[in-house]
């Protein structure tokens, strides 16, 4: 055969791998609507739990899995297969967009995932809907948590509650006229205390931070729910946000970066997680942590289980095994965050840690907007005029520019 | 060649600077794998052995080694198997599409790691529907490391005059023959060089392997997890200060091997 | 066997080649360009607004995007301006060292100078990068050596990410620059000193020209390598570049055609930089 038939051949097999692509189907545009309501696939509902398969691929925010090797005291994963004999691998996720693009891989059999990712994840068909009755501890969670909007549809029940707390504002002791107002990260004569010194979380949802401060300090925008955001509002929220890009030293995603960033001062202040604060002052760095006085954005995250999971039976054990008090306790405190099942309280290290989370403190969190994924359809009479989340994303690439 | 003595101390005095610059960071590697503290701020306050014990005993980089090995080895095996089979054609034979050829070798290495990795990860997991495990990382680790066989074994071919490969012939001994006695021997050196830098990429890439290995943990996916994980970061760089060293080994051994006058081995090439 | 083979093939020229070929061929050819071509083809769809899944239908919104924003103009231009100063700044480190090893190291220092140089490159990037974070932040190194003399570094930001891609591709330029010098003839050297030439004009008009296209063939990995990356920008910089947007659409907010779109952008800039460095003669230093 010739050279030339030979190469021929190529440009033919490139061509075809072109075309092959083209016709593999995702099955992406029939399952979800155009964008205002939320229509999942219909996905049936496991109906009993049999014998653990011997394995289980979780995705988890950092600090929800913790199998000891972060610190050897700190261990829930290896009781957890030392009792079912289910191998639990644990991959972090950083954002819940990361969580989302590892989910549909299908390599994992469950997520926690943070209200900005389950809409997705049930609309998209990657999460199936749970039967509560295979998890005996679900009836021991906060009914605050239970068929919430981010977690369930239509009355079923998405994933099983874990934990919520809110985000933060933390600083350092070299920061400059923090209060407890976002101000400090907000405000243009405050941001220049401590230009080149400020931080913000990496993540478009980050945005709805912003329309939180707004709907304090600019109430003729008149925003109610700062992921329900119409066009007037969301460019309000986003010249904010390039007014405050001017100060910010780096934005963070990895929560350890955070954590250094603060432990040899590029940072001073900025939003943060409990767990980073705890992890900073077991590292002897001082660090002072606020919910300020506008309320904040927060997250209430869920497990789920993956539409395809490799591993069912496993997931409905470690969603019990998650949500069993001791095991609860434990979680809430590494983390610090409130746990979602209440019984949990009476078993926590620290008497008070209930209290000092807010555990079932209706008004605390009604100043608290968990994270939810913001979709056209505005949820009131303006209709489908808000921005939805791909508009978010490509806002926050201008943000950062 | 004469060069005033000013010039000479320019020359000198540069290679030391430049010489100093790469190797500033690692010292400082090397000390914070004996930090004291977790987190790596400066100054250092105190200084510990207790992380290297560590690193030993952590399952999770060892496994890491040992894939990064496997991928390493089977990467650069295949590596030398089609660059090798490459550089013949290019160099022995005149075809139509002969220059182009030079040009496909390089280009998963030109592109962007981040190109490379999208572009074999929507293969892998839309066109041809595989899993994505250590198969996969050494196909994609060889895709790149081709080149740099290639280029060395071109460079060879290139300087050995074709004689010996037709009195051999005319001798009467046949195809492989001629390869194992005659072409061989020559080619084995470039061929060393070339699997070595080979490896070395293969060991060290990180963005390629992220799409492409799956759940697969080669050293450098664990080093980058283990970067968000504030208890590990002195194993890890633990793990980068004895991977040095261990390299000074194989480098060593290469540069003996292949020491010929004119070229200089672990280059991308070997001078003609 | 073996002999049966080798009599198949005797005089067939055509069967050998295509047994050679059809390997490498077939790998790079097929699979290589056909995954490009996959990730091109993904460009020109588009995301489902809800579900964020890849809808299969075709249109150049992407590419719209992606001209109409200032903001990607201005990375595009943020990262080949540094890609452009990583490439400058490495040539000039890397030629002394490199005709140091060359032309004026004995043997014995010359084969450890190749060590030397080569060892980084296997020690992690990643740690790397995480060192140099170390030394490059407010209260690291850099400014704790800067502060006796009441001078203070660059902190976090571009000027950090040209030094640390400086320093992560050094290696690749040192090498190829020296295979480069390696092959001028000393005699050539003298030549140019017998016929009146001081060492300046000798390496302007004589090493420079001769050495071009080894430099030009180091340039292309210190170019392709700090265009596509993500890492080092996203460790010691807040801004974003070329591999930042890319990874962030596709690892983060899987929007697969918008990065595949982005993408294109460093690949049509590296083609162009490969044809021209082929035209340049770079392929025969790599």
């Amino acid at each position: 055969m010739s050279t030339k038939a030979l190469w021929t051949a190529v440009v033919a097999c490139v061509a075809a791998f072109g075309i092959a692509a083209c016709g593999s189907d995702d099955d992406g545009g029939s399952s979800a609507s155009s964008g205002s309501g939320l229509n999942p696939p219909k996905l049936s509902v496991q109906k009993s739990v049999g014998q653990g398969e011997g394995q289980l691929n979780l995705i988890a925010w950092a600090g929800y899995a913790e199998d000891g090797s972060t610190d050897p005291k700190v261990d829930w994963v290896t009781p957890f297969e030392k009792q079912t004999g289910c191998q639990t691998n644990v991959k972090i996720g950083n954002t819940s967009d990361e969580m989302l693009t590892l989910m549909r891989t299908g390599r994992y059999d469950g997520v926690s995932a943070s209200g900005d990712a389950t809409l997705r994840l049930i609309a998209g068909g990657d999460v199936a809907p749970v039967n509560t009755a295979l998890v005996p501890n679900y009836s021991g969670i906060w009914t605050g948590l239970k068929e919430k909007p981010w977690n369930s549809v239509d009355g079923q029940m998405y994933g099983i509650p874990h934990g919520y707390g809110a985000n933060l504002l933390m600083s350092g002791t070299k920061a400059k006229g923090v209060g407890d107002s976002w101000d400090a990260v907000f405000d243009a004569t405050k941001l220049a205390q401590n230009k080149g010194h400020v931080t913000a979380y990496d993540s478009p949802i980050y945005i709805a931070d912003a329309a939180v401060y707004l709907k304090a300090h600019q109430p003729d925008l008149k925003i109610d729910n700062p992921y329900e955001l119409d066009d007037k509002q969301f460019k309000a929220a986003v010249d904010l946000l390039k007014t405050q890009r001017k100060y910010i030293g780096e934005y963070w995603a990895d929560y350890t970066k955070e954590q250094a960033a603060f432990a040899n001062g590029n940072s001073t202040v900025g939003t943060t997680w409990q767990v980073i604060a705890n992890l900073l002052e077991a590292d002897k760095v001082k660090v002072k942590t606020v919910l300020p006085s506008e309320g904040s954005t927060g997250w209430s995250d869920t497990w789920m289980i993956a539409a395809k999971a490799q591993h069912p039976n496993c997931m409905y054990k470690w969603m019990n095994w998650i949500t069993s008090p001791k095991v609860q306790a434990e979680v809430a405190e590494w983390f610090g965050e409130a746990p979602a099942n209440r019984a949990a309280c009476s078993h926590t290290a620290a008497k008070d840690h209930c209290k000092i989370f807010h555990e079932g403190d209706e008004p605390y969190f009604d100043r608290v907007s968990f994270w939810t994924t913001p979709i056209k359809d505005c949820g009131d009479d303006r209709g489908d005029k808000c921005a939805d989340y791909s508009q978010w994303v490509q806002a926050w690439t201008d943000i950062k520019g | 060649m004469y060069l005033s003595r000013g010039t000479r101390w320019f020359l000198r005095i540069g290679t030391g600077v430049t010489l100093a610059f790469i190797y500033l960071p690692l010292i400082i590697i090397a000390l914070y794998a004996f930090n004291s503290r977790r987190v790596q701020t400066w100054p250092i306050k105190g200084l510990t052995f207790d992380w290297f014990d560590k690193a030993f005993h952590n399952h999770g980089a060892r496994d890491a080694l040992l894939t990064s090995v496997k991928a390493g080895v089977g990467a650069t095996a295949l590596a030398l198997l089609l660059g090798t089979l490459a550089a013949t054609a290019v160099s022995r034979y005149r075809f139509f599409g002969r220059e182009t050829i030079s040009f496909l070798v390089i280009l998963p290495i030109a592109l962007p790691g981040i190109v490379t990795g999208m572009a074999l990860n929507s293969t892998f997991t839309q066109v041809v529907k595989l899993d994505l495990t250590l198969f996969t990382v050494i196909v994609g680790h060889a895709t790149f490391c081709i080149v740099v066989v290639y280029n060395n074994v071109v460079a060879r071919l290139r300087r050995t005059a074709r004689n010996f490969e037709e009195a051999s012939a005319d001798l009467g001994a046949h195809t492989w023959q001629t390869f194992r006695y005659v072409t061989f021997p020559q080619l084995r050196s470039a061929m060393i060089a070339g699997a070595l830098l080979a490896f070395a990429l293969s060991f060290d890439e990180v963005i390629v392997t992220t799409f492409t290995a799956g759940s697969t943990e080669t050293l450098p996916i664990w080093i980058l997890n283990n970067l968000s994980r504030p208890r590990n970061l002195p194993i890890v760089n633990v793990v980068a200060v004895i991977s040095v060293l261990l390299s000074i080994i194989p480098v060593y051994f290469a540069q003996k091997l292949t020491a010929d006058p004119v070229g200089s081995p672990g280059t991308v090439a070997a001078a003609p | 066997m073996g002999r049966r083979l080798a009599d198949l093939l005797h005089g067939r020229k055509r069967l050998q080649l295509s047994l050679l070929l059809s390997g490498p061929l077939g790998w790079l050819g097929i699979a290589y360009l056909g995954s490009l071509a996959v990730l091109f083809v993904a460009a020109f769809w588009h995301l489902d607004e809800f579900s964020g899944k890849v809808v299969h239908d075709y249109g150049t919104s992407n590419f719209e995007t992606l001209w109409n924003g200032d903001v990607y103009r201005t990375i595009v231009l943020r990262t080949v301006g540094i890609a452009a100063a990583v490439t400058v700044t490495d040539a000039i480190l890397a030629f002394p060292i490199a005709f140091y090893m060359a032309k004026i190291a004995t043997p014995r220092v010359r084969g450890l100078l190749v060590v030397a140089v080569l060892m980084p490159l296997w020690s992690s990037y990643l740690v790397k990068v995480y060192a140099w974070r170390t030394i490059l932040n407010e209260d690291g190194i850099l400014n704790w050596a800067l502060d006796p003399f009441g001078m203070k570094g660059p902190g976090y930001g571009n000027v950090a990410t040209w030094i640390v891609f400086s320093y992560l591709w050094l290696p690749y330029m040192i090498l190829p620059i020296y295979a480069g010098l390696e092959r001028i003839p000393n005699s050539l050297l003298d030549a140019s000193g017998d016929l009146g030439a001081d060492p300046g004009r000798t390496f302007r008009r004589v090493i420079l020209p001769m050495a071009f296209p080894a430099v030009v063939a180091g340039s292309i990995f210190t170019f392709s390598l700090t265009l596509g990356d993500y890492i080092t920008p996203n460790l010691v910089s807040s801004t974003q570049f070329i591999g930042n947007v890319v990874y962030a659409n596709v690892g983060v907010a899987n929007n697969l055609p918008l990065a595949a779109a982005f993408a294109t952008v460093p690949v049509v800039v590296m083609i162009a930089y490969l044809l021209l460095a082929r035209r340049l003669g770079a392929f025969e230093h790599l």
